[in-house]
Order: C-alpha cells, then structure tokens, then sequence
C-alpha cells in the first residue's frame, strides 16, 4: 500500500497526541510511524505522520478537524526531507571490529557502544539508507534495535543537498 | 485584587452567566459539590434531573429546541460515564452541547481515587472538544472557547472537567478572549466560483433534488431553502434530521427519504440527475447501498464540515460553508437568472414524482373496531392540535411513525436522536424543549420499551413543574426489533417481547405526579387527546395501546439498494 508522510503543526497541550492516535485508530487509518517534538516556534509541536492509508484527503480533514491541529500538509515523496535514527546492536568478535568499522564509516553510522562480543551503532538518515545499513551488518546477527520514527519537512530546493554520506540515499 | 471569597466556581458560574446561559440540567456529586454551592446564588436555574443520561438529553431538548447551547452538569466518576450517551448522541446529530464535570482532586488524578474516571479521555471520542482545567484562573477563556467550539463550525458537545481543587481555588474573573483557538477557523461563505457553478448546474439539470438535513436547520437556513427551492423550481426531501427544515405541505416537498422513506423521496434520489445535498451527511439509512444509489446523480454538497465532503459520495462540486450563507448566496446568483427567464419548468420530472406520490403513497388501514395503528394515533394528535406543538420522539417503529404521519411545518419542531438512535431520548428532551418553549406543547411520541429506559424523569417534570405530554405507543415488544425478527430472523421472537400488562402505565404515570390515561379503542383516542392537551399544571402519559403487529413499511433493508422499496412485506 502507498504510503503517505504527513507534516502536522499542533498545539503543544497534554493530550494532543492522544487525540490525534484515538481519531486514527477510530476511523481506521494504520499509522505507520509517528514521531512528535517541539518546533521552533514557542507552543507548537511538530508530528510527522507515515500512515497507509488510501483515504489519506479524509484522513487529512479528520486531522483539520482536531481543534488543536493547526496545519496539516502532505508531502509529496519526492519532494521531502526525511530522515529517521535507528541505534542497532550486533553480534561482532574482537576480530571482526575492523571490517564492520569500516562498512560503519562508509554509511555514516557512529559507534555508541562496545562489549568483548558486540558493537551498538546510532545511525540516521532516509530509511532507504537506514535498510541499506542493515543489509550489511544483518550477516553479524542483529543483537538488539530501536528506531525513532520518521520526521520529515518540506524540500524547498530543487535537489536536497547531502552533506554527510552520499551511500544509497533514496 | 483577590477577593478570598472568589473561587474556581465562582469563575464558572460567572462564566456561565457571561455565555447567557439561562438554565443547567444536572446531578449534584462529592467533585463537583463546589459549584452547587454558588449556583444558589445564581440567576441560573438549575433542574435535578434523575439520572444524568436524563440531564444530557434535557440540555440536548433545549439545544435542538432552541438552537442555543445546552448545559449539563454531573460529578466525577460516575456521573461522568452516565454522560457518554447524551454527548456521542449530540456529536452524531451536531447539538451544541457544554458538560461540566467534576473531578478528583489534581493530586489525586491518576491514583484511581474514589468516583475517579478519565473523563476527558472517555470523552475524547464523543465530544468535538474537552478540557481538563488544571488552574481557576483559566476559567473564563475556557468556558467561553467551550461554548464557541460548540455552537460554531459543525455545532456538537464540548466537555470541561474541573478538579475540586480548581473550583476550590480562590480566582478573580475578567472578560474572556478567543486567543487560545489557534487552529480552529470554520469556513463560513462558500467559495463565489463553487456557488456560481453550483447555480449553473441546477439551471442545466432535468431531474433535480434538493437533499436537505439537519445542518440547515442548526443553520436557521430554512427561508433561504425555501427561497432556493422556489427560484430554481426544485422539489425537496428531509432526512430524518431535517423534518421540519422545510414544509411538508409545500408543493416542492417529498418528505423523508431512506430505509423508511417515502417512496417518491428515495426513488426521487435514485433517478435524479443532480442531488443539492445541504447539511447532509450521506448517511447510511439514506443511502442504502452506498454503491447503487442515486447512481445518475452529479453532487453538489454544501456543509460546514469540510470532512462530510466527498466521506461518503464524491462531490461533483463541494462547497464549504455555512448552510445559511451558502444558501443565501446561491438564492441572489437563481435570481439574477430569473431576471433573463423562469425556472425550467421540469414537467416531465415533476408529472413523475407525482405519479410516484400517488401510487406509492403512505398508508395503513385503521379498522374502526380496533385495536388502534399508531398511524392513526399520531394522524388524530396532528389533527387535535394543529400541528401546533414541539414533537420528540424515541427510537423505533414510534419514531418512524412519528415522522411519517406528522406534518412538519416548521424547524427546531421534531426533536429525536437520529444518528446515534438512542431509546430513552424522548421524555428527558422533552422536558428540556419545554423550558425552553414554555409556552408551546411539547410532546413525546414514545415506544413502550423506550419509555421505559427514562421514564423516571417524569419526577423531574413533576417536582421541576414543567409539564409535558407523553404518549406510550404500547405494543408490548421492541416493535422495531421484532419487526427484524419477523421479517429477517424467520419469525423468530428472540428477547424482543417486553408484556403489554407490566408496569401498568397509568398507575407509573401517577405515581411520578402526573396524570395517566389509557386508551385501547379508536374512538377513545379524541377524546385522550383532548383531555391532555386540557391539563396544563401538570405532566400527562397516555398509554396508547396499539396493533402490535403493525410494520413500518415502506423499508429498504439494511445494505440494500435503494431501488427496491419494500411497501410491505410481501415485497421482501
Ligand atoms: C439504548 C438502546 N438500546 C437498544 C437499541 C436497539 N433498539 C432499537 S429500536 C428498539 C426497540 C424500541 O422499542 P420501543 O420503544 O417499544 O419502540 P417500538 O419499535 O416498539 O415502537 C431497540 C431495542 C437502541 N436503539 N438504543
Ligand atoms: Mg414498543
């Protein structure tokens, strides 16, 4: 199913989260991913939206109709940033730690942690680039993963620019 | 300065008065005790109802009779889950509604302290707004947003929950601001270039309907409808929610359309061209399947909740907006085009829809020996009073018949639970619709089980001195359910009999204070009718005891297309 990003600008209150999930989960549309946090602009906070949902116009009128939802915008696929942190655990043997090293550095991924058997990484990016990450060091055996979920914003340039590690963006 | 005297409910009740409020419906509690405190004091008046349900429908009666805000008021716990009904039953019919609950104390929130629920969590599904006032200070922008969000926009219910340490917290009150809505914007005019080529459409259609709900009438749009159908010479129905939005005995007018629709009204959306559907929400008992109905028709949709276009139909031509501005819009742009002709005259559209209204017109055959059709009943009660009352209704065969049989002439005059179709609706409405219209009848048309749901509420009308009017349509059965049964489960009676002995209505009716009389043969029912509408100090039951093998028909049922309209049950 395709899958849409929602841009959601609200108001920093208790509960606004609750209501946005409780509206979603009532009228049926699947959140995908869901990530909240404050903007810059003082009592606003920001949600990004990943939902499968064919009604995605119903859905945005829904969201229009939270009293406290203040902007609602879908972005196009094409035409956004996004980006998602994922901290990933692998099983990796003193021997192996300087060829997952280098596929870590190679993707941009930092090391946060290391035990005698395994090494924790935080990576982030699109999340083609997040599974292109795991694709490599899935052989090691995965040990333990958590993601953040995706946040998006508008792309006001023609092409976005990738400053950090150009490997398999998508 | 800070007058110590001057609390969180002091606050409140200010506020209340601020907003105009007139009157509360409620049930005292530990939470909520402060604010019963200073409504002594008060201009408000507040009325006991006997169980909160009951005081949810009061404010709905007096929200739909008046257009006004109603008011509630129950404690923490379970007054607060008493309220789940009457606020999903105002969300789904889009009555402006204000419930004040108590809470536990601030500290206490969370800890599953005595008479705690999560009011405003239950309520997140069943208001269009709610609060939790976690300071006193507050309370004049918050019930003054309550209120806005209430009755502007699509109107609906609005909850404010107050910790007891809030309506204990000494305050000071200023005039409230709207600031705090930065996200809350209801369209009001339609777009000029949707309404031109809205205007064009109806101009160039050949079988058109006006679909019309209860969105024109929270909207007061009923002139600019009946000017709109006029100049573009366009016959209307109302939905269940619309009765009264225009009048039945207009030429233009079709009645009810749907499950139990009149057949000219459904077939007339089944073989229209052009559907102008005002304050409507394509609903389900309308539409049938959604899939095979009206299936020739464009859309023109036109209602003040954005997410009502294009939900259900797509929309050839949406328009958002109020229904009364919208309407008003479109009536100057038909009349400028009367200026260069009249309206297309329609004959062979019109010459149908006769033909339609003449075969296939409303009926039932009351047998002069009895026992009495409830058809006949409502008939003779229009008859008795002109028409010249507010009519609440229950949920059921009654409710049907009742908008059948009834003549609406006028809106905010049929007051019934249409979306949620909740029993038990009738007589605690009523009662709220009589403060409000004092000087007018309200009666209730109700459903033996339905009546029994709150009849206690008649205590209310008794000790409140607000005198109402309620008939029983006694047979002895969740008539509708049975219907169901009889016509779908094989004849197969199950839990839907309900007895025609217990309780005996008349003696119920007294021991409540008011005054109960029975009838069981047509010729008594004049004669009941007049009694009744003679007694004005106090509340009358008439215990109608009715065929109980009467069906409502015509019937469409449920999921089925629209094309094929049962009139009786030999058609099913
Ligand atoms: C609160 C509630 N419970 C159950 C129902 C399901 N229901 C719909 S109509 C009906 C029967 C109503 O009986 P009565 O008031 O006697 O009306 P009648 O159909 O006999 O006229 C029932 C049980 C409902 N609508 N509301
Ligand atoms: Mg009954």
């Amino acid at each position: 199913m395709t899958h849409h990003t929602l841009s959601v600008i609200v108001e920093d209150k208790p509960g606004v989260l609750a209501r946005v999930s409780a509206m979603c989960s009532n009228r049926g549309f699947n959140i995908h991913s869901l990530a909240v946090g404050p903007t810059h602009m003082a009592g606003r906070s920001h949600i990004t939206m990943v939902v499968d949902a064919p009604e995605v116009e119903q859905l945005k009128k829904q969201l229009h109709k939270l009293v406290n939802v203040i902007k609602v915008q879908e972005l196009d696929t094409g035409r956004a940033l996004e980006t998602e942190v994922m901290m990933v655990r692998v099983s990796c043997e003193p021997a192996q730690r300087g060829e997952l090293g280098g596929t870590a550095d190679l993707f941009g991924a930092r090391m946060v942690d290391l035990t005698s058997n395994t090494i924790a990484f935080e990576i982030s990016g699109t999340p083609g680039h997040l599974g292109d990450f795991l694709d490599q060091v899935r052989p090691y055996g995965i040990v333990d993963l958590v993601k953040s979920g995706r946040i998006a914003m508008k792309q006001r340039s023609e092409k976005p620019l990738t400053l950090t590690p150009t490997a398999s963006r998508t | 300065m800070r007058n110590n005297h001057f609390t969180g409910s002091h606050s409140l009740l200010r506020s209340l008065e601020h907003e105009g409020v007139e009157v509360v419906f409620g049930v005292p509690g530990g939470a909520i005790l402060p604010a019963y405190d200073p409504l002594l004091d008060s201009p408000i008046r507040h009325v006991l109802a006997r169980h909160e349900q009951g005081a949810g429908h009061m404010a709905e009666g007096y929200a739909m009779a008046t257009g006004r805000v109603g008011v509630v008021f129950a404690t923490s716990g379970p007054g607060a889950t008493n309220l789940i009904t009457p606020l999903q039953n105002a969300k789904m019919d889009s009555t402006p509604l204000v419930a004040i609950t108590g809470q536990v104390g601030t500290s206490a929130i969370g800890s599953d302290a005595f008479q705690e629920a999560h009011t405003t969590g239950l309520a997140m599904h069943c208001t269009k707004h709610s609060y939790l006032v976690t300071s006193a200070d507050e309370i004049p922008d918050i019930i003054h947003e309550a209120f806005h969000l209430a009755s502007t926009g699509r109107p609906g219910p609005v909850l404010v929950d107050f910790p007891k340490d809030v309506l204990n917290a000494v305050t000071e009150w200023r005039t409230p601001t709207l600031s705090g809505l930065p996200g809350y914007k209801p369209t009001r005019e339609g777009h000029p270039r949707q309404v031109k080529a809205a205007v064009e459409m109806i101009e160039a259609s050949s079988r058109p309907v006006l679909y019309v709900g209860g969105g024109v009438i929270r909207a007061g749009a009923t002139p600019e409808l009946v000017a709109l159908a006029e100049a573009a010479n366009v016959p209307v129905v109302t939905t269940l929610m619309g009765r009264g939005a225009f009048p039945d005995s207009h030429r233009l007018a079709l009645g009810m359309p749907g499950m139990h629709g009149v057949y000219a009204a459904t077939t007339a959306m089944q073989k229209a061209d052009l559907l102008i559907a005002i304050g409507v929400r394509f609903d389900d008992r309308v539409t049938g399947d959604v899939a095979s109905f009206a299936p020739g028709a464009k859309v023109i949709h036109v209602d003040v909740d954005p997410a009502e276009i294009g939900k259900v139909r797509r929309a050839d031509i949406p328009i958002v907006g109020d229904a009364r501005s919208v309407l008003a819009a479109m009536v100057e742009r038909v009349t400028e085009r009367r200026v260069e002709g009249p309206a297309p005259e329609r004959a062979d559209w019109f010459a149908q829809l006769r033909d339609w209204q003449e075969t296939h017109p409303l009926s039932y055959t009351q047998d002069p020996d009895g026992p009495i059709k409830a058809q006949y009943f409502i008939e003779r009660l229009h008859a008795i009073t002109g028409g010249d009352a507010v009519v609440t209704s229950g949920v059921g065969q009654h409710q049907m018949w009742a908008s059948h049989f009834w003549q609406f002439e006028k809106p905010l005059s049929w007051i019934n639970s249409g979306g949620l179709g909740t029993m038990g609706f009738a007589v605690p409405a009523a009662v709220g619709a009589k403060i409000a219209r004092p000087d007018e009848v309200v009666f209730a048309i109700d459903g033996d089980g339905c009546f029994q749901m709150t009849a206690q509420e008649l205590i209310t009308a008794t000790t409140e001195n607000i005198p109402i009017k309620v008939a029983v349509l006694n047979n002895g059965a969740y008539g509708m359910v049975q219907q169901w049964q009889k016509l779908f489960y094989d004849g197969r009676i199950s839990a839907s009999d309900l007895g025609t002995t217990v309780p005996d209505y008349p003696k119920l009716a007294e021991a409540m204070g008011c005054v109960g009389l029975r009838v069981t043969h047509p010729d008594e029912v004049d004669i009941a009718i007049e009694k009744a509408l003679s007694i004005e100090d106090r509340s009358v039951v008439i215990e109608v005891v009715i065929d109980p093998e009467e069906m409502v028909f015509p019937m469409v049922p449920a999921g089925g297309s629209n094309d094929h309209i049962a009139m009786g049950p030999e058609d099913l």
